[in-house]
């Protein structure tokens, strides 16, 4: 059952974007906790039960989902789901789990000799930052992204990514993380790093040999000199097989503001989740990003509208007046039907509540589409699930 | 008087999946910890100013703030780190190097330094806490009987506390090294708490599990689980029995609608309050499920209601007090 409570907005039409052949790439985002993962797998497979040939990258999905999908092991390698295909028998869905550490190695070994790669890819600094830089899993997102993108382009292989966002702290974080990272590891001071002998006087104004001897110094201080070798050798092995962190990052960057590429932002009925989704949308048209629309996941179904909260409440309070003194049946059955109308009040009531909030966001960003898709009594954990939800964002049900 | 479940605790940490209220959970602990004239400190290390908009207040500077009276005569104070100045900061207070500090965010140092530098980051956030709960013990004039660390997200929380592995790779010897040293041994330490917080339903639940797993394993001290946003269930037992079976009294439903005065919908209502019921009942059941498995981790769980309301200022003093009712302040 779909719930009635967002006519204000216009309906997203989901099955649109997915049999629409010029959207290559689709961007699941969001803050955490809201669903985007089972979003993600969900739209996989209804485009694949559509026709389409289908990579889905997750990044941190729950163990149930992963097996759903067939993903017991995390090997950063699409693997065909099987037995999943339109019913001509074209379509096709791969999933992916992001190995955050071993993109990284692969992007390294792939871009220098062996015996250099192996240099960085041992180095401590470069250790630390592959697996625990809270950047790196959205740069590694959107390097892997690149990565399955090309490979559909050279061999064909699918038509259509989908891409689960890392669980950050805010959504943004996805598109400017990889921009930080480049920026940091390609820019100024990274040169005044690498380059410290002609640092001294040539080149660098005095300020920044100035500034050098002050982080020199600093860093020695608080890390100890160990480090700032390490970070030295690190930067300039990995300056001279593969410069141009930030035109990489920007490179798929612009991938994302493509044609090809529509964000679907996801959300949950509550205000923070909102908040976020707003901030996001606002981003996206800043940047000119193509924006399909709102998912709201887990919304409060009201299964009868006529009947309101007002009338469940009172209908409620009259028969537990009643019960007083009614003879033990009537009692029994009095109070277990104020009961059920107390419940549907609280749902109304929630209901209400999230419409309000929906009603908001729409009423500062008009235009956006959106698709609400109601709690489900349990977790998804099969494909069968996970067609339901796509039933339901595609309001097929 | 409740037993005080962790009396001799100085640091509470609170974590949890998101979107299971990890925030609200922590300002309603600085509350509870903060009743009978006690003063606590809770502090935010995600950026995301989420204690502004409990307390509703101004964004927080970098700066210790008293947010809210607690019943009794306490205090809660606020403050919300910033890796970037937790750096200036370490750099004066240690190192008396604050003029080069500001040349050196200027020259984007500060913020290589802290964004880049793997663990650095963490490393700066759990070590303002732990300055914190150390300065109490010099009998300083800023006194805090405890502080509450939001957190973050139990996927990464004991990585986040971890921070002597995180930077063993990177620093062996040297003070950075010898400040890690420092913060785990308030960190690992029976003066150091973390509590998870999660929902009844089965990713948060087992999030928990895990990451009470991967404390555990990491010698690092759990402490309870607060188990937030639940609904008592309307129906008794018996007639959830019944929903989940299909088999309540249609027709006893219907006659006691006429009596209320709704008989005009109730063709529409009886099917929808079934309906209802029945998934009523089956949520409910998912949630003794899923409140078992917390159960069986064996720890002191407490048990907070969904706000209907939302959150606001009372309602965090609800929360407040029901956690110290549980043995939490």
């Amino acid at each position: 059952m779909k719930p009635t409570t967002f006519a204000k907005a216009p309906s997203l039409r989901i099955d649109d974007i997915l049999a629409d052949p010029s959207i290559h790439i689709i961007v699941c985002t969001g803050s955490g906790g809201v669903g985007k993962t089972t979003t993600a797998a969900a739209l996989g497979l209804r485009a694949a039960e559509m026709g389409r040939d289908v990579c889905v990258l997750t990044i941190d999905p729950a163990k149930r989902l992963a097996q759903a999908m067939g993903l017991s092991s995390l090997d950063n390698t699409p693997r065909q789901v099987p037995g999943v295909c339109a019913p001509d028998g074209s379509g096709s869905l791969f999933a992916m789990m992001l190995d955050m550490k071993r993109t990284f190695d692969e992007v390294v070994e792939g871009h220098a000799d062996p015996v250099r790669a192996q240099q960085i890819l041992t180095n401590p600094f470069y250790v630390a930052l592959s697996s625990s830089f809270a950047g790196t899993q959205e740069y590694m997102a959107m390097e892997k992204l690149g990565q399955l993108r090309a490979r559909a382009k050279e061999e064909g292989t699918w038509n259509l990514i989908i891409v689960d966002t890392p669980p950050s702290r805010s959504a943004l974080d996805f598109l400017d993380a990889p921009a930080r990272l480049g920026s940091f590891l390609d820019g100024r001071f990274i040169r005044i790093l690498t380059a410290p002998a002609r640092g001294a006087g040539k080149g660098l104004g005095r300020l920044a040999a100035m500034g050098f001897g002050l982080f020199t110094n600093v860093l020695n201080k608080i890390l100890g000199a160990q480090v700032l070798a390490d970070l030295g050798t690190f930067v300039a092995a990995i300056d001279t097989t593969f410069g141009g962190f930030r035109e990489r990052a920007d490179a798929t960057y612009e991938l994302l503001k493509d044609s090809g590429t529509s964000f679907v932002v996801v959300a949950a009925p509550e205000r923070d989740a909102l908040r976020e989704a707003a901030y996001f949308v606002e981003r996206l048209r800043t940047d000119d990003m193509p924006l399909a629309g709102l998912v709201l996941n887990r919304v409060q179904a009201v299964v009868d509208p006529e009947f309101t909260t007002e009338q469940a409440t009172a209908g409620a309070q009259t028969l537990t007046e009643l019960s007083v003194g009614a003879s033990a049946d009537e009692e029994q059955d009095a109070q277990l039907t104020a009961a059920l109308l107390t419940l549907h009040a609280q749902r109304t009531n929630l209901a209400a509540r999230q419409r309000h909030l929906a009603d908001r966001f729409t009423a500062a960003h008009p235009g956006v589409p959106v698709s609400a898709v109601p709690a489900l009594a349990e977790d998804v954990h099969d494909l069968e699930g996970l067609r339901t939800i796509g039933d339901l964002l595609a309001d097929a049900l | 008087m409740t037993t005080r479940l962790w009396p001799d605790v100085a640091l509470h940490v609170v974590s949890g999946k998101g979107g299971t209220g990890k925030t609200t959970v922590a300002a309603a602990l600085a509350l509870a910890l903060a009743r009978e004239g006690r003063r606590t400190l809770l502090i935010e290390v995600e950026g995301r100013q989420g204690i502004a908009q409990l307390f509703d207040t101004p964004p927080m500077p970098y700066e210790e703030r008293k947010v809210a009276v607690a019943p009794g005569g306490g205090e809660v104070w606020a403050l919300a780190v910033d890796a970037q100045e937790a750096l200036l900061d370490y750099l004066e207070s240690f190192y008396n190097l604050k003029r080069a500090g500001s040349a050196l965010r200027r020259m984007g140092a500060v913020d290589f330094v802290t964004t880049i530098a793997p663990g650095l980051r963490d490393v700066l956030l759990t070590g303002k806490a732990v300055e914190v709960v150390r300065r109490r013990d010099k009998g300083s004039a800023d006194m805090y009987d405890a502080v509450v660390l939001d957190a973050p997200p139990t996927g990464r929380i004991a990585k986040f506390l971890n921070v002597n592995s995180e930077i063993s790779g990177l620093a062996k010897v040297g003070p950075i090294r010898n400040h890690a040293d420092l913060v785990m041994r308030v960190i690992a330490s029976p003066r150091t708490a973390v509590h998870l917080v999660t929902l009844l339903e089965e990713m948060p639940v087992q999030e928990t599990i895990d990451g009470v797993a991967e404390l555990r394993a990491e010698g690092l001290p759990v402490g309870g689980v607060i188990v937030n946003m639940t609904r008592p269930p309307v129906l008794t037992p018996t007639q959830l029995e019944s929903a989940l079976a299909g088999t309540l009294p249609a027709d006893a439903i219907r006659r006691s609608l006429e009596r209320c005065g709704l008989a005009a919908h109730e063709d529409a209502i009886v099917p929808a309050l079934l309906r209802e019921a029945s998934d009523h009942a089956q949520r409910v059941a998912l949630e003794q499920r899923e409140m078992e498995r917390v159960h069986s981790l064996g720890l002191p769980t407490f048990v907070l209601p969904l706000l209907t309301g939302g959150v606001d200022l009372g309602g965090l003093y609800e929360l407040a007090e029901l956690l110290a009712d549980g043995g939490m302040g």
